[in-house]
């Protein structure tokens, strides 16, 4: 679907994306993470044209141009910080009509469910929203858009737990749609993506596919040694249903293989407390 | 179906920038002012002095459209400088470009709907002396006032112009405003008020000084709507030989309307070029 060629972008001498190499299939979820600076908005600026570049970036097979209007309209974008747009929420979504092909109805449905009552909010300038309420409204105009490939920049940074839920519920539904998806969260995204590109100073350091490792209803047997007692760290592990043993030093059961980065991802917030870990791909059929 | 397709794109900024345009404070001061200062002048009964010969509503839009010279290039060029290099600073390019619009729609749906909107206040203020003139019975200089407007939307395409091309070279806001003051004050200072006369009594080469002053687009507008009232330009003094021998009083006002529009949109088209070669964010 998109294939990307020996892509370098610098500022001044700096190599911000550096011969980076890459081809998108049809269907690929894909997590991109690194660190700040990466490369993560720049190769997403370079995808929409916004960067001049050396290399190549072609979609579906056609000739490599720099701003293709007719690829930007198959793309649907939900920036990192929401900009400040003055115009009333109405008319952005008049314009994402008009010039993008968005479905009303699907964005009122869309808005709706995460918490946003489009029509309280028409007429009220886009940047006199609260952080949140704009992060919905843009992927409320990136979700009402039948486009099949999107790219979202930290989308779910100003949502509340709730909103931020529904989000990767609406994620999941676009079956067909193609995602680049760049979150420090990986667990977040975790049970959405089929792949995770890692890149560090403008290269790939990590391609790794994930989905056939990480089925839907298959479980893994997880085992927990902690240092010491942890009140707050035992709570979160109670709610992934793990049992307690010996006065709250060791925990155990089973958790959904499509949820292991998430789960990764609480642990590693309390990786100093953790003795042993085992995590068994296999789990007794008594548990699972 | 793609010129089809480009039209509809090209309304749709079109009405974007022009609402847009309509919110914003800068637009509000501008009309205010545009249309507050005819008012000023119909009410302290300047078309009922006599100065030079002009009387009348001779009198009263020969005052506006000197006042206007000043006021016009500034505000356009200013406020027009800071629009895009704005957006870009503030992130709105990164969003807005996302989306599939070409960059040429976008582009030049929002130069049209800028100068439609520059015009209007002028047009409008020059409207309401024309209907003042009929209701206190003063014959209304119709020719005049359609050159008038001429020469209005030539001036203003061609700070319209300057201005989107100081919006797409420039890398800040600051630098924008900076070059947009500076270009208006130099413009300014080589009016035949200021830096050509004294150019004309230090005795630097004449024909400098002529180029100097068919140049300059301001000049321009200045002494084409001198002509119209001063078809002699006598307040012009020796200088107006060389301008009736070379061109006629016709061929001034045509150069007059026709050179500033050319050179507005030879810098809107470089303006374009820039944006469209440079990074766009």
């Amino acid at each position: 679907m998109i294939t990307i060629n020996r892509l370098s972008k610098r500022f001044d001498r700096r190599a911000v994306l550096d011969e980076l190499t890459l081809s998108v299939k049809a269907g690929d979820r894909i997590a991109l993470i690194g660190s700040n600076g990466a490369g993560k908005t720049t190769l997403f600026r370079c995808l929409l044209g916004q960067y001049r570049y050396q290399g190549e970036v072609s979609f579906s097979g056609g000739a490599p141009k720099r701003r293709d209007a007719q690829a930007l309209a198959r793309i649907a974008f939900v920036p990192q910080l929401p900009p400040p747009l003055r115009m009333p929420v109405g008319e952005l979504l008049s314009f994402a009509e008009k010039g993008a092909g968005a479905s009303r109805a699907v964005m009122t449905d869309i808005a709706g469910r995460l918490g946003i009552d489009l029509a309280e909010v028409r007429n009220r300038p886009f940047w006199r929203l609260s952080g949140g309420q704009k992060q919905k409204i843009l992927v409320t105009v990136a979700l009402g858009r039948e486009a099949d490939f999107m790219i979202f920049d930290e989308p779910a940074a100003n949502l509340d737990p709730a909103a931020r839920a529904v989000f990767i519920d609406l994620l999941a539904e676009r079956r067909n749609a193609s995602m680049l998806i760049a979150s420090h969260r990986l667990e977040e995204v975790a049970s959405l993506v089929n792949r995770v590109i890692e890149l560090d100073r403008g290269r790939v350091v990590l391609d790794d596919e994930v989905i056939d490792r990480l089925k839907a209803g298959e479980f893994r047997a997880v085992s927990i040694t902690l240092a010491e007692p942890h009140p707050p760290f035992a709570a979160a592990l109670a709610g992934w249903g793990l049992s307690e043993q010996h006065g709250g030093l060791n925990y155990t059961g089973p958790v959904p293989a499509g949820e292991t980065f998430r789960f990764l991802g609480l642990l590693a917030r309390y990786g100093s407390l953790i003795e042993t870990l085992r995590l068994d791909q296999d789990m007794p059929e008594t548990v699972a | 179906m793609t010129s089809r397709k480009s039209r509809a794109g090209f309304g749709l900024m079109m009405r974007l920038e022009l609402s847009e345009s309509l919110r914003s404070r800068w637009f509000h001061f501008y009309a205010a002012v545009l249309i507050g200062l005819m008012v000023l002048l119909i009410f302290t009964g300047i078309s009922e002095s006599r100065v030079l010969g002009f009387t009348g509503l001779s009198r009263l839009l020969v005052t506006y459209i000197q006042i206007t010279m000043a006021i016009l290039p500034l505000f356009i060029v200013v406020t027009t400088a800071r629009s895009m290099v704005g957006d870009r600073e503030a992130g709105n390019l990164e969003y807005m470009l996302a989306f599939p619009i070409s960059l040429r729609v976008w582009y030049w749906g929002r130069f049209v709907a800028r100068l439609l909107l520059i015009l209007t206040p002028v047009l409008a203020a020059l409207a309401l002396a024309a209907a003042y003139g009929l209701v206190r019975a003063h014959e209304v200089p119709w020719r005049h006032v359609a050159l008038y407007s001429g020469l209005v939307a030539a001036l203003s395409a061609c700070f319209l112009g300057i201005g989107f091309f100081l919006s797409s070279i420039a890398r800040s806001t600051e630098v924008a405003l900076g070059a947009s003051l500076l270009i208006w004050l130099l413009l300014v200072a080589l009016l035949d008020l200021l830096l050509l006369s004294i150019l004309i009594q230090q005795q630097f080469i004449p024909e400098a000084v002529i180029a100097i002053a068919l140049a300059n687009p301001l000049q321009a507008f200045r002494t084409a709507s001198m002509i119209l009232f001063d078809p002699q330009l006598i307040l012009l003094g020796p200088a107006s030989y060389v301008i009736l021998d070379a061109f006629g009083v016709a061929g001034y006002v045509v150069w007059a309307m026709v050179y500033p529009t050319a050179l507005g949109l030879a810098f809107a088209a470089l303006g374009y070029w820039r944006f469209a070669k440079s990074d766009l964010v």
